[in-house]
C-alpha cells in the first residue's frame, strides 16, 4: 500500500491515548495517594468495633463475704436494616408484646440507626433468654448481648455501697472513657472508686459485608484488645454487724456508724430508713428511684455523713478535755450545780454538788461544762476573748469536728464549729463572751456534728488521743494493696493523759451514769449519752461508745432522730451492736426485743 | 498449527504477551473480587473464577483457530459476517433473554451469549472492507453515508435492546473514519458539541446561549476584524450551538430515563444520592481510593470481597486492582492497556493492506473506548455506562469477542508480507 497523506494522524490518535493515560494516572494519584478519606470510608463500611465490657470489680467485707457481685443478664438487640418480616408472633409472645408494640420498637431503633444495633428488650430473664436463644436463628437482625448487673447477696449497705446508673452527657464530656449507654457509679463506693471498679474496656474489630453480616475478624484479631476487669475492693465492713444494725434501726430514723479504733476502718454504716440496693439495679431502677426519692422519710439521704446534729451531751468530753489541756481546770476542780435551778445553764436532773469532772460527765451535768468553758474563755494566757475562743476551737477541730475527713466516703458534710468571726458578726466585735455563747459548752447552739465525726471522737478516746480518718475501703485489687487512708495516723492536740481521763469518765457512764442499765458482765463498755434539742420535735437520742475499755475493738455512734433521751434508744442499740461485734451473740434478748419491735416513725 | 510454524514466528509477540498477561491478571482479580472461602480453589467451576478459566480456555482455542484460518477470508467474507451479526441482533430482539433490563442475551443451556459483543468485530470487518475498497472516497457523500449506515445499523438494534452502553461503543469507529481521512472539523465539532452539552447540563441554557453570542461577537469584532464574508458562517455556528444547547435540555428532560438523568446529575455533582445512583460510583471510588499507594494486598480488599462494590467481577473489576494493588498496580494495568492500544496502532501502520490497517484502527478504537469509559466510570470521571473492561471483566461473550477482534488483527498482521 502506498503511503497515504493521512498517516500523520496516527500521531494525533496516539497523543489522545497518552492524554487519557495521563489524566487517569493523575486521577488515580489523587484518589489513592492524596485523598486519604477513602481509607476511612472503606473502614467505616467494613469494620465494626465491638466494645468488650469488663467485669466491674467486686466488693468484699472484712471477712471475705461478698457485698456486691455481678450477674449476667441479656439484652435482646436489633439491627433494623436486617430485620425481615417473618412470623413475629412467637417472639412477641415470649416478650409479652403485641404486633404494634413490636413495630413501635423497630421504629424507635430506626430513629437511632438502621445499620447499628439498638436495644430491643432490656435485661431479659435467664429463662426467656434460654427460650429465645433457641429460636433466634429465625429472626434475622436480632441478637443477644450479654451484660452484667450489680447484685447484692445480703441486700444491705445501700448507702455505703451506692448504686450504678447510666452515664449522663456531662459524664461523657468529662471523661472520654464513657460512651452513650455505659454505666457509671453514681453514689457511695461505686462512685468514689469508679475508676478502680470499672476496669478497662476491650475492643474486638469485626468485619461485615454489605448486608452487615459478620464475615470474620479484622486481621485475625491482631488489633483486638481484651477487656480487663475492674479491681476488687476489700472493705473493713462487717456484713453481719451491718445487717444487725439495719434490723435494729428498722422503723426508726437515724444512723449507726461503727469503726475499728486502731485502724479507722468502718465496721458498719447504717442510715435508716434504708432500702434494698437491688431495687436500684437494672430495668426496675427508674421506677424505684422515683418512689424512693419522693418518700417522706428520705430513704436516699445518707444520715451518717449528711445528717448534721447538735452533738448535745456527747460533746461534753471534748469540751472538758480542752479545759484540762489548757490547765484552766484539773481533774480535781469542783464546780457547783443547783440542779434545775442552775443559771445561766440549767441541769436537767438533780445530783450531788459540787462535783468534779468524773461525776460531772457521769451525771451529764450542764453547769459544770459551762464553768469549764468559762474558764477557757477567761484564760489569762491570752489577751482577748476572741483569741481564747480560737484556741478552744483549734482543739475542738483537732478532735475531728467541723471538717470533713475527705477519705473515701461520698458526700460528707463537714458539720460546724463556728468561728470567732462569726460571733463578731453576730454580736459585734468584743461584745460576746462565754456567757453569750454558753450553749456551745453542752454541744448545743451553732455547733453541728455528723455521726461520723462523733464516732471518730469515740475512737479518739478509745485510742487515748489519736485516730485514723474513718474510711471504708482497706485495700484495692488485692488484700495487701492498702489504701493511703489506712496509714494516716493523726494525733489530736489533747494529750494522752487528758484523753485517758475522758475514758475514765465515759467508763463511769456505764458504771453509775446514764447508761448503767446497759452494762453487762460479758465485756466492759464506755460511752456517753446525748439528748440533742431539736426545734422540729422531740430531741435526737444520741450515744457514742467504745468497748471493751481495756482494749477497744469497736467505737460506735448511734443517732435515733426525734426519739427522746439518749439513754432510752441510742444507748441500748449501741450496746447491743458492740456485744454483737465482740461476743458474736446477744446475751440480753429482752433489750434486743424492745429495740427490734419499736416503731418510732411518726411518733411526734 | 504444526504445519505452519511461520504463523507463530510472524505473529506480533508484544500483542500476544500483553493479551495473555491481561487475561491472567483479570482472572486473578475475578478470583479476588468474588473470593469465597467455602470455594477457595481458583479452579472451582461452581464459582465465577472457575467459569472464567473455562472461558479463557475457550478463548485460547478460538485464537488458535483464527490463526489457522486463511487471512483472506476476513476481507472476503466481511460483509457476510456482518450480515450474520445483524441477523443475530434481530433474533435476540425476538427471542432473547432480558438480563438487568437489557434484552441482549441468548440463553443456551446455562450459558448466556451476547450478540452485541460479537457484532463489534463484525462491524469492524465490514467497515474496514468498505473503506478499503479501491473506489471508496471520504469526499463522496454517498460513500460517507454508506459507512455511517454500516456503523449505525447495529447501533440501532442494540439501542432497541435497551443496552445504551454497548451502543455507544460504536461511536468509537469515528477514529477509523478519521484515520481514513474524515476532515478534522467533524472531530472538532463533535468535541465542541460534547463540551456545549455538558455546559448546558451544568448551567442555565439562556446563560450559555448568551455566552455563545458574546463569544461570536468578540470573534467577529476582534479576530475576523468585521470582515463581511465571515458574518454568515459565524451566524450559522451561533445558531447550531444554540440549537445544541436547547436540544440537550430538551433531550435531558423529555427523552432520558430517570435513572440515566440521575447518573448524569451525580457525575456532574448536581446530586449526591449515595444510596441510589451515586452508590456504585461512591463505593467504587472508596474501593480504589482506600487502596493507597501499594494496595491492601491480594485477597485483602474488603470493598469488593464483601460486596460493597456492585458488579465487582464484571463492570467494576478495576476496583479490585485499585483496592488490592493500589496506585502502583493500577498504573501498571492502565499502562498495559494503553500500551496494547498504542502497539496495535503501530502494528496497523506497518500493514501493506489498507483493510488490515483500518481493521487495526477499529480494534484500537474499540479497546480504547472500552478502557477509557470503563476505568473513567470507576474513577468517577465518566457516567456509569455498563460496558466491560476488555479481557478483565468476567463473562464469556465479552472475552471471546475481544479475543476474536484482536486475533483477527494478529492474523492479518502475521500475513502482512504475503501478497494479496
Amino acid at each position: 500500500m502506498t503511503q497515504d497523506k493521512f498517516s500523520d494522524r496516527k500521531n494525533h490518535i496516539i497523543a489522545a491515548v497518552v492524554i487519557i493515560g495521563v489524566l487517569y494516572v493523575a486521577r488515580l494519584f489523587y484518589l489513592q495517594v492524596i485523598d486519604t478519606s477513602y481509607k476511612v470510608s472503606a473502614n467505616r463500611n467494613v469494620l465494626r468495633y465491638e466494645t468488650q465490657y469488663p467485669q466491674r470489680g467486686l466488693i468484699y467485707d472484712r471477712n471475705g463475704n461478698l457485698l456486691v457481685y455481678n450477674e449476667i443478664v441479656y439484652d435482646l438487640m436489633v439491627i433494623p436494616v436486617q430485620v425481615e418480616d417473618p412470623d413475629t408472633t412467637e417472639l412477641c409472645l415470649v416478650l409479652g408484646i403485641d404486633k404494634t408494640g413490636f413495630e413501635q420498637r423497630i421504629l424507635n431503633a430506626k430513629k437511632y440507626s438502621s445499620m447499628l444495633p439498638s436495644v430491643f428488650e432490656k435485661q431479659i430473664s435467664k429463662e426467656t433468654f434460654a427460650y429465645i436463644e433457641e429460636k433466634l436463628y429465625k429472626y434475622k437482625g436480632f441478637f443477644i448481648q450479654p451484660r452484667t448487673l450489680r447484685k447484692y447477696p445480703k441486700a444491705v449497705g445501700a448507702h455505703l455501697l451506692g448504686y450504678v446508673g447510666e452515664v449522663t452527657h456531662s459524664d461523657i464530656d468529662k471523661d472520654s472513657y464513657y460512651k452513650q449507654g455505659d454505666y457509671i457509679g453514681v453514689s457511695g463506693l461505686e462512685n468514689t472508686y469508679e475508676v478502680e471498679l470499672r476496669g478497662i474496656k476491650g475492643l474486638k474489630i469485626k468485619m461485615v459485608d454489605v448486608h452487615n453480616r459478620y464475615v470474620g475478624m479484622f486481621e485475625d484479631g491482631k488489633y483486638d484488645t481484651p477487656a480487663i476487669g475492674g479491681s476488687n475492693l476489700y472493705t473493713g465492713i462487717d456484713i453481719e454487724l451491718q445487717e444487725y444494725g439495719e434490723r435494729l434501726m428498722r422503723n426508726k430514723l437515724g444512723s449507726i456508724v461503727a469503726i475499728e479504733p486502731q485502724t479507722g476502718a468502718i465496721l458498719c454504716f447504717v442510715s435508716s430508713p434504708t432500702y434494698d440496693p437491688n431495687l436500684l439495679v437494672g430495668r426496675v431502677r427508674g421506677k424505684n428511684f422515683k418512689e424512693l426519692s419522693t418518700n417522706k422519710y428520705k430513704p436516699l439521704l445518707n444520715r451518717v455523713t449528711q445528717g448534721q446534729y447538735p452533738p448535745g451531751s456527747t460533746f461534753k468530753m471534748a469540751n472538758s478535755s480542752v479545759a484540762l489541756q489548757l490547765n484552766v481546770i484539773n481533774s480535781n476542780t469542783m464546780f457547783s450545780c443547783q440542779g434545775v435551778a442552775s443559771s445561766p445553764i440549767r441541769c436537767t436532773h438533780s445530783h450531788a454538788t459540787p462535783l468534779n469532772i468524773y461525776t460531772a460527765i457521769q451525771q451529764s451535768c450542764n453547769p459544770f461544762q459551762y464553768q469549764a468553758f468559762r474558764a477557757v474563755l477567761n484564760n489569762k494566757d491570752y489577751k482577748t476573748v476572741k483569741e481564747r475562743y480560737d484556741v478552744w476551737r483549734f482543739h475542738i477541730m483537732s478532735l475531728g469536728f467541723g471538717k470533713a475527713f475527705n477519705t473515701d466516703i461520698a458526700y460528707e458534710k463537714s458539720g460546724n464549729v463556728p468561728t470567732s468571726d462569726y460571733f463578731d458578726k453576730m454580736y459585734g466585735k468584743d461584745r460576746w463572751n462565754s456567757l453569750t455563747i454558753r450553749s456551745l459548752s453542752i454541744g448545743q447552739g451553732e455547733i453541728l456534728a455528723t455521726p461520723l465525726q462523733l464516732v471518730n471522737y469515740a475512737a479518739i478516746v478509745a485510742n487515748n488521743g489519736f485516730y485514723y480518718p474513718p474510711h471504708i475501703v482497706e485495700a484495692v485489687g488485692n488484700r495487701y494493696n492498702k489504701t493511703r487512708f489506712t496509714s494516716q495516723k493523726t494525733y489530736t492536740s489533747i494529750s494522752a493523759d487528758n484523753t485517758m481521763t475522758m475514758k475514765e469518765c465515759m467508763t463511769e457512764v456505764f458504771e453509775a451514769g446514764t447508761a448503767r442499765a446497759y452494762a453487762t458482765s460479758k465485756f466492759t463498755q464506755a460511752g456517753k449519752t446525748g439528748t440533742a434539742d431539736n426545734p422540729h420535735g422531740k430531741p435526737h437520742s444520741t450515744f457514742i461508745a467504745f468497748a471493751p475499755v481495756e482494749e477497744p475493738k469497736i467505737a460506735i455512734c448511734v443517732v435515733v432522730e426525734n426519739s427522746g433521751y439518749g439513754s432510752t434508744w441510742a444507748a441500748p442499740i449501741a450496746s447491743l451492736m458492740m456485744e454483737k461485734y465482740i461476743t458474736k451473740e446477744i446475751s440480753r434478748p429482752e433489750i434486743e426485743e424492745r429495740m427490734l419491735n419499736s416503731n418510732l416513725i411518726g411518733n411526734d | 498449527m504444526i504445519k505452519d510454524r511461520s504463523i507463530i514466528k510472524q505473529i506480533d509477540k508484544t500483542i500476544v504477551y500483553l493479551y495473555l498477561a491481561l487475561v491472567l491478571i483479570g482472572w486473578f482479580n475475578i478470583y479476588a473480587s468474588a473470593y469465597n472461602s467455602d470455594h477457595f480453589s481458583i479452579f472451582d467451576i461452581s464459582q465465577v473464577y472457575g467459569k472464567q478459566l473455562l472461558w479463557i480456555g475457550g478463548a485460547i482455542v478460538i485464537a488458535f483457530v483464527i490463526l489457522l484460518l486463511d487471512h483472506k477470508v476476513f476481507n472476503s467474507f466481511a460483509i457476510l459476517i456482518y450480515a450474520l451479526s445483524i441477523l443475530m441482533l434481530i433474533l435476540v430482539l425476538l427471542t432473547g433473554k432480558t438480563i438487568s433490563g437489557s434484552k441482549s442475551w441468548f440463553q443456551i443451556g446455562s450459558f448466556a451469549l451476547q450478540p452485541s459483543e460479537l457484532s463489534k468485530f463484525c462491524t469492524n470487518l465490514a467497515l474496514a472492507h468498505l473503506l478499503s475498497s479501491p473506489n471508496f472516497s471520504v469526499k463522496n457523500t454517498k460513500h460517507k453515508l454508506l459507512a455511517l449506515f454500516i456503523i449505525l445499523l447495529p447501533t440501532a438494534f442494540i439501542l432497541l435492546q435497551n443496552d445504551t452502553g454497548s451502543a455507544l461503543v460504536y461511536s468509537a469507529f469515528i477514529i477509523v473514519l478519521y484515520r481514513k481521512g474524515l476532515p478534522s472539523r467533524y472531530i472538532i465539532m463533535g468535541l465542541v458539541a460534547i463540551f456545549l452539552s455538558i455546559m448546558a447540563l451544568l448551567f442555565d441554557q439562556y446563560i450559555i446561549i448568551a455566552a455563545i453570542a458574546a463569544i461570536t461577537l468578540i470573534l467577529f469584532l476582534f479576530v475576523f476584524k468585521l470582515k463581511r464574508n465571515t458574518i454568515l458562517p459565524l451566524l450559522a455556528a451561533f445558531i447550531v450551538s444554540a440549537g445544541i444547547v436547547l436540544s440537550v435540555d430538551f433531550v435531558f428532560d423529555n427523552v432520558l430515563e430517570p435513572h440515566q438523568k440521575t447518573r448524569i446529575n451525580v457525575l456532574l455533582g448536581k446530586e449526591l444520592d449515595l444510596y441510589g445512583a451515586g452508590y456504585n460510583v461512591n463505593q467504587s471510588k472508596i474501593a480504589i481510593g482506600s487502596g493507597g499507594f501499594f494496595g491492601k494486598g491480594f485477597l485483602k480488599g474488603t470493598q469488593t470481597k464483601f460486596d460493597f462494590v456492585p458488579e465487582q467481577s464484571t463492570d467494576f473489576i478495576f476496583c479490585t486492582i485499585g483496592e488490592e494493588w493500589g496506585f502502583v498496580g493500577s498504573i501498571i494495568v492502565l499502562a498495559m492497556f494503553l500500551g496494547l492500544i498504542i502497539r496495535i496502532i503501530q502494528v496497523a501502520e506497518r500493514q501493506r493492506s489498507e483493510f488490515s490497517l483500518l481493521y487495526g484502527y477499529g480494534v484500537a478504537a474499540i479497546l480504547l473506548f472500552h478502557v477509557a469509559i470503563n476505568i473513567g466510570m470507576t474513577l468517577g470521571l465518566l457516567p456509569v455506562i455498563g460496558i466491560p473492561l476488555p479481557f478483565f471483566s468476567y463473562g464469556g461473550s465479552s472475552l471471546w469477542s475481544f479475543t476474536i477482534l484482536l486475533f483477527i488483527f494478529a492474523k492479518l498482521d502475521s500475513s502482512r508480507l504475503k501478497l494479496f
